[in-house]
């Protein structure tokens, strides 16, 4: 009841917030924790961006004809979307936020390995970040997000070299978060931390740190070489110039699609925290949830070519490169299955952070399973270019990484700022995003599947049906990401005080107090038991 | 092996260099090797992109490339080889100076590698003057007058200058690094206790040498 | 801490051997006059293998060092391999029977 009443810092410990309240104690910060929050807000901007590109989207889709904006527009309005919600929301998501400030908790550091580096990073993304405003102010890019050539190198009149270098910036950020994440996970663990206990949100954030490190350096060099082609004509890809365009599809998917690994495999670890903490129980098979996430990010290095079925590529290479996407499903399922069984015979409580895992696992599957459709060769002829795809991927972006960025976000909001959120109207809007997601993309699927081709701004009337209920969904999906900003900055003000640990979780970050000290732990701490340690806790206490 | 540190701690080590975050300088050192190692990776694959277009290329035109790689100066590109084989050396021996304690060698060594730094981008520079002045310069000088098949050979060009360019950008950076290490080393920073900034600014030299030995075959000799 | 260290002598024995090799494959080329693609790149494997095991000291690393290195050229290989296995295949398209009469005058 104090926390109405009193001041904002009223604790008189110090912690990593109260340490400093000038903007130079922020912005030159080598606080991972301040860095995370730094980052939380930047991502929070770009996600609110990307969000009304997406709505001037779905606006114009709301009637047959091409009647809000000239095709040119519609075709900025997606590409900004994109370039915006991939290069500067969902890959920094949950690494460069919840990763950034819970990798050194989890493995008992008192920092990154390399902090200066860490807030580097952060500029880095910052400066990308202002390129591609600047491109957006500048009159928008047109290519899509994928930047294909010759369209990107030699016809569009947009602003794109300027959107491919704000891309190209970011990258560097997210290689130096990932960079530092495997140095501290190898080299500052905790006494007693071995491999085996670490948390899974440790091992899936690991594994993405391989892919930022070997997949993000060949988009940037990929990049470089279609901007040199733009600004200089010295010629890689424009057949005019003796190229092949089909050359840069394979170097941009070399990243492209392991990124979203980069983009899902934090989220499964996120969903892996969240699961065993609201079943109270021990993960079920922790070695092949770890595991798989290694594999799903050394098998995300083989299948790129899926993405190019009808862009000319052999069809011998096709059917290799569908096979081992087949492949890739295999660890995907593993942890879908392993949730589940974590959940069965459990203490299942419905707190939000559940509400949203619960959310992650079916609408991820969905999205997987469709992915698995998409990879079959003979299919993907048809549904290639079509809503069918922009279902898919959205079910796994938004409905699997959003939803699981959400949930952690709620899961340690109260370690992370001290301060307890409204939990009724966290529970409204969890349901909200959820009704919301299914109403906006389901819809997709049938458009798809009928044949509605993506990236066009008109369509025949008899698709008109299926697009209001979309554009109908996406409204509410958007009353469901406002809720949370709001009842999260309220909480800041008037939020009640969080203790230690107010779901009774396990881990490190729960065994220091809410919010953290600058240095995470008042003592190193020591690691005696396994993860997620649940069952035997309570087992104890009840004998 | 790595790992096992973790809980030990030793004091016996010049301890003013460990950055807060670490527990002892054993752990600074192995961080900061492996955090270059780890870079050196993403520097693998950024040139990985770029071997790629020309694995393809040449599989596409192998008699273009030949007709190509005719025109570049096989004695200049050989003795820049050499000239960074011999930084290498100078820069793997002023390593092994500063984990002998020898300072003053150290800071030798360290003036040598940027020496030869700066021969090695001096000759770059007189090979790209000399393309210029062919009109072999794609997108900004580019006329071929020897013979059939300019389209294809634009695109060796085309990798040569983006290869050798990104190259020469990562010499002018190593200079930069060696500057840098040149002062501190001056300034007596460095000792048989804390070395790890020449450590590893050597890796990052060693390796920009690595592209230059795989650069010179391809562009030069096939 | 107990680093290697490796005497002079060492050093340059491998920058002696650099240099050797770097005159052989000179040789081949402008001597012999053989523009051989395998030649050429063997040579320059070996010289880097040099280079990483004597200079960057990976010989006497730890088992994460030698991970990070082979991680290095597996994931190049993959990059090159599954990309070329597209333009090497290309040529093997079957062509389907009667194809020429539906192809495009132009």
């Amino acid at each position: 009841m104090s926390a109405l009443t009193e001041p904002r810092h009223y604790t008189s410990e110090l912690n990593y917030l109260n340490n400093g309240w000038t903007l130079k104690s922020w912005l030159l910060t080598k606080d991972h924790k301040r860095i995370a929050m730094l980052y939380l807000i930047s991502i929070t901007v770009f996600f609110a961006l990307g969000g009304l590109f997406a709505a001037a989207v779905r606006l114009e889709l709301l009637t047959p004809p091409g009647d809000l904006m000239d095709a040119e527009t519609y075709n900025k309005m997606f590409t900004m979307h994109g370039v915006i919600m991939i290069f500067f929301f969902l890959i920094p998501s949950v690494p460069a936020t919840l990763g950034n400030f819970l990798v050194p908790m989890m493995v008992g550091a008192k920092d990154l390995a390399f902090p200066r580096v860490n807030l580097l990073s952060w500029y880095l993304y910052v400066l990308g970040g202002i390129f591609a405003i600047y491109a957006a102010v500048q009159g928008g890019v047109d290519t899509g997000w994928t930047f294909y050539t010759p369209y990107s190198s030699t016809y569009s009149n947009t602003a794109v070299i300027v959107t491919a270098m704000g891309a190209f910036v970011a990258g560097f950020s997210s290689i130096l978060t990932g960079l530092n994440f495997i140095v501290t996970v190898h080299k500052m663990r905790a006494p007693g931390l071995t491999w085996g206990r670490l948390p899974l949100f440790v091992w899936a954030h690991y594994a993405t740190s391989l892919i930022q490190l070997l997949g993000t350096p060949v988009v940037a060099i990929t990049l470089v070489l279609m901007m040199l082609e733009r600004g200089l004509r010295i010629g890689f890809f424009d057949p005019a110039l003796g190229g092949d365009p089909v050359l840069f599809q394979h170097l941009f998917w070399f990243y492209s699609h392991p990124a979203v690994y980069i983009m899902i495999l934090p989220g499964m670890g996120v969903i892996s925290e969240i699961v065993t903490c609201f079943s109270r129980k021990h993960v079920f098979g922790y070695p092949f949830i770890a595991g798989s996430s290694l594999a799903i990010a050394i098998l995300g290095f083989f299948v790129w070519g899926h993405h190019m079925f009808v862009a000319g590529q052999s069809t011998y290479a096709s059917m290799v490169f569908s096979l081992i996407t087949f492949f890739v499903a295999a660890p995907s399922a593993v942890k879908v299955f392993n949730w589940t069984a974590t959940m069965y015979k459990g203490s299942v409580s419905y707190a939000t952070p559940m509400l949203y895992a619960m959310g992650f696992i079916g609408l991820f599957t969905i999205g997987g399973v469709t992915g698995v459709m998409l990879a079959t060769t003979a299919l993907d002829l048809h549904l290639h270019d079509t809503y069918f795809v922009v279902a898919h991927f959205h079910y796994v972006m938004v409905g699997g990484m959003v939803m699981a960025f959400m949930g952690g976000l709620h899961f340690w909001w109260p370690k992370m700022t001290g301060r307890m959120y409204h939990e009724i109207w966290a529970r409204i809007s969890a349901g909200l995003v959820f009704i919301g997601f299914n109403l906006t993309f389901f819809p997709q699927f049938i458009l798809g599947y009928m044949g509605m081709p993506r990236r066009y701004h008109a369509y025949p009337e008899e698709f008109v049906v299926l697009n209001v209920m979309s554009t109908a969904g996406s409204s509410v999906l958007g009353v469901g990401y406002l809720l949370p900003a709001i009842y999260f900055i309220y909480s800041l003000y008037r939020g009640e005080q969080a203790p230690p640990n107010p779901f009774r979780a396990k881990g490190l970050e729960w065994e220091t107090p809410s919010p953290p000290p600058t240095e995470n732990f008042l003592t190193t701490p020591v690691v005696t038991e396994d993860a997620y340690a649940y069952a035997e806790k309570e087992v104890k206490a009840l004998v | 092996m790595s790992d096992a540190h973790v809980g030990t701690l030793e004091h016996t080590h010049d301890e003013e260099h460990v950055a807060h975050q670490f527990d002892n300088a054993q752990q600074q050192y192995e961080s900061g090797n492996l955090g270059m190692w780890l870079f050196l990776l993403t520097e693998v694959m950024f040139f990985g992109g770029m071997f790629g277009a020309y694995a393809v290329y040449r599989t596409w035109y192998p008699d273009a490339f030949e007709i190509a790689s005719r025109t570049t100066n096989i004695p200049l590109g050989a003795m820049n080889t050499l000239v960074l084989i011999v930084s290498s050396l100078t820069m793997a021996l002023g390593v092994q100076s500063a984990q002998l304690g020898k300072r003053k060698r150290l800071a030798w060594m360290i003036a040598l590698t940027m020496f030869f730094g700066l021969v090695f981008l001096g000759v770059k520079a007189a090979e790209y003057s000399e393309k210029w002045h062919h009109q072999h310069v794609p997108g900004l000088n580019w006329n071929w007058t020897e013979g059939e098949g300019g389209r294809e050979v634009q695109i060796l060009f085309c990798l040569y200058f983006a290869m050798t360019g990104m190259h020469a950008m990562h010499m002018v950076v190593g200079v930069g690094i060696m500057t840098w290490l040149l002062i501190t080393a001056l300034k007596g920073r460095y000792s048989p206790a804390y070395y790890n900034p020449v450590e590893i600014s050597g890796l990052y030299w060693h390796f920009v040498d690595i592209v230059w030995i795989f650069l010179f075959p391809l562009l030069y000799l096939i | 801490m107990q680093h290697h260290i490796a005497p002079t002598r060492m050093y340059i024995g491998v920058f002696l051997a650099l240099a050797v090799f770097t005159a052989l494959t000179v040789f081949v080329r402008l001597g012999l006059e053989i523009r051989s693609f395998t030649i050429a790149i063997s040579i320059a494997v070996v010289k880097a293998t040099l280079v990483i095991l004597y200079f960057m000291h990976v010989k006497w690393s730890g088992v994460l060092t030698k991970m990070a290195v082979v991680l290095a050229v597996v994931f190049l290989g993959i990059l090159l391999l599954l990309t070329l296995t597209d333009y090497g295949s290309r040529s093997w398209q079957p062509k389907i029977p009667g194809w020429e009469k539906h192809q495009v005058v132009q």
